[in-house]
């Protein structure tokens, strides 16, 4: 039992269906998971970006290596570090809270190599125009090189949502209650680790699928204003 | 504690991961290309196959994977031990990503170089090892860079399934020392070092087969 939820371990079957309402649960943690580390990586990218565009070396370069550093070493490391460190300097955090940063703090080295690779996409010539009309830095980024930016941004942003959301099962590292711990829990309970197993990878399935269909639409539905792409 | 009594375990651990690394790359790198190839073939089944493999293991997490294979085999009665458990998982999950790296990179040949070959009167298979391969083997190799690395990362979460890699001592050295910060620093140092390594090794590689076949990558960070 679990969640004032009981199973059914007559047969392959009834275990598969009395533990859905469980796995659910945990599919709500996923994806809560998920939206939080999204929203962390997509600002926290933003700035690495920036930092990254400004011309002062001393600030570009710390940057850049910070940012290859996170790319290049493994989640679950970072999570732990995170995870017993954090506490050490008085800042205690929920498990789900340093896990969805953790997420959040990895795919921001991703995000922040998308937002620049965007930027850098949006021809010179519109920053020359820009200057030539005498506008203010910040109303080119506005009014011409975000608007351009965005629709180029989109669907490499999309893909790496769709990574994250398959990266979240390592939280459990962490004793974050999502599908995957869920469902070993179930497993050590019933020692029948099979079905709860594969249940979890069928619904990864679906919610691969299914997110992936979603950003094609988003893709598919951005406004290009006009702005001939390419 | 001094750095001597943190370094020998960690050290050991890494060992461990290089080799988990090592060969999880391998049985990736045949699965990316016979997927890949599978994929564009003439005959159904392969082509079935290879797509159900694909996006299984691209649609599915990692750590599910490995759990599966390690938890949720043996009851099917194929118990296979840690380190197959996870070699298989890390490589099989690597290799469905490689596939698709495989596949774009032959359908990026220049038609005309299918065409001449035709005209040559070439058997397919010469013209896919002869002619297709060499030159799509140049353009893939950027993406398999970035995969290498990310395998590197990945091993990472053998230690979930009880092997003794950099992570796992990790781990362990922390429960006994508390030693939190120097530990995980050194642990994340290690790996980013041997990242770099394989960064180098890779782009030495891409030049090398670069420099053999006569076509350079167009080369695009992603």
């Amino acid at each position: 039992m679990m969640f004032g939820i009981h199973w059914n371990t007559s047969t392959d079957w009834a275990f598969a269906v009395s533990i859905i309402p469980i796995l659910l649960r945990g599919m709500i943690i996923t994806i809560e998971a998920t939206a939080l580390g999204f929203l962390v990586a997509l600002f926290l990218g933003m700035i690495f970006a920036l930092l990254r565009a400004v011309p002062l070396k001393i600030v570009s370069w710390p940057v850049a290596f910070i940012v290859e550093f996170v790319r290049d070493t493994p989640l679950l490391v970072q999570l732990y570090f995170l995870y017993f460190v954090l506490p050490n300097y008085g800042i205690v955090l929920p498990a789900f809270m340093t896990g969805a940063i953790a997420l959040g703090v990895q795919y921001s080295a991703y995000t922040s190599e998308v937002y620049r690779a965007g930027l850098e996409a949006v021809p010179r010539g519109q920053w020359e125009a820009s200057l030539a009309l005498n506008m203010p830095t910040w109303l080119v980024y506005r009014d011409v090189v975000v608007p351009q930016a965005v629709p180029r941004v989109i669907p490499a942003l999309g893909n790496y949502l769709v990574s994250m959301l398959k990266d979240t099962p390592i939280l459990s590292a962490v004793t974050v209650l999502e599908m995957l711990n869920l469902a070993t829990i179930i497993g050590d309970r019933t020692f029948r680790y099979l079905v709860p197993l594969s249940m979890v990878g069928g619904l990864f399935l679906v919610l691969t699928i299914f997110s992936s269909w979603l950003v094609r639409v988003l893709e598919r539905r951005m406004p290009n204003d006009g702005i001939p792409l390419r | 504690m001094d750095l001597s009594t943190l370094l020998p375990p960690l050290l050991k651990g890494a060992r461990v991961t290089a080799e988990l690394a090592l060969m999880s790359t391998v049985l990736g790198g045949v699965m990316a290309f016979a997927a890949g190839i599978g994929k564009l073939s003439r005959f159904w089944p392969a082509r079935i196959l290879s797509i159900v493999y694909v996006e299984v293991f691209r649609g599915t997490s990692l750590l599910v994977q490995m759990f599966w294979l390690y938890y949720a085999l043996p009851l099917l009665g194929v118990s296979l031990g840690a380190t197959l458990a996870g070699v298989l998982a890390l490589g099989l999950n690597i290799g469905a990503y490689g596939a698709e790296v495989v596949r774009g990179a032959i359908l990026a040949v220049p038609t005309g170089q299918y065409e001449a070959a035709v005209a040559l009167n070439f058997p397919r298979r010469h013209t896919l090892w002869n002619v297709v391969l060499p030159q799509a083997l140049v353009e893939m190799m950027p993406p398999f860079g970035n995969l290498v690395v990310q395998n590197l990362k990945d091993t990472a979460l053998v230690s979930l399934i009880t092997l003794s890699d950099l992570t796992f001592r990790a781990q362990n050295v922390r429960n006994l020392t508390l030693e939190t910060v120097p530990i995980y620093s050194l642990a994340l140092l290690m790996y980013f070092a041997m990242a770099l390594v394989l960064m180098v090794a890779m782009r030495w590689l891409e030049r090398a087969i670069a420099n053999r076949v006569g076509v350079t990558a167009a080369r695009a960070r992603s």
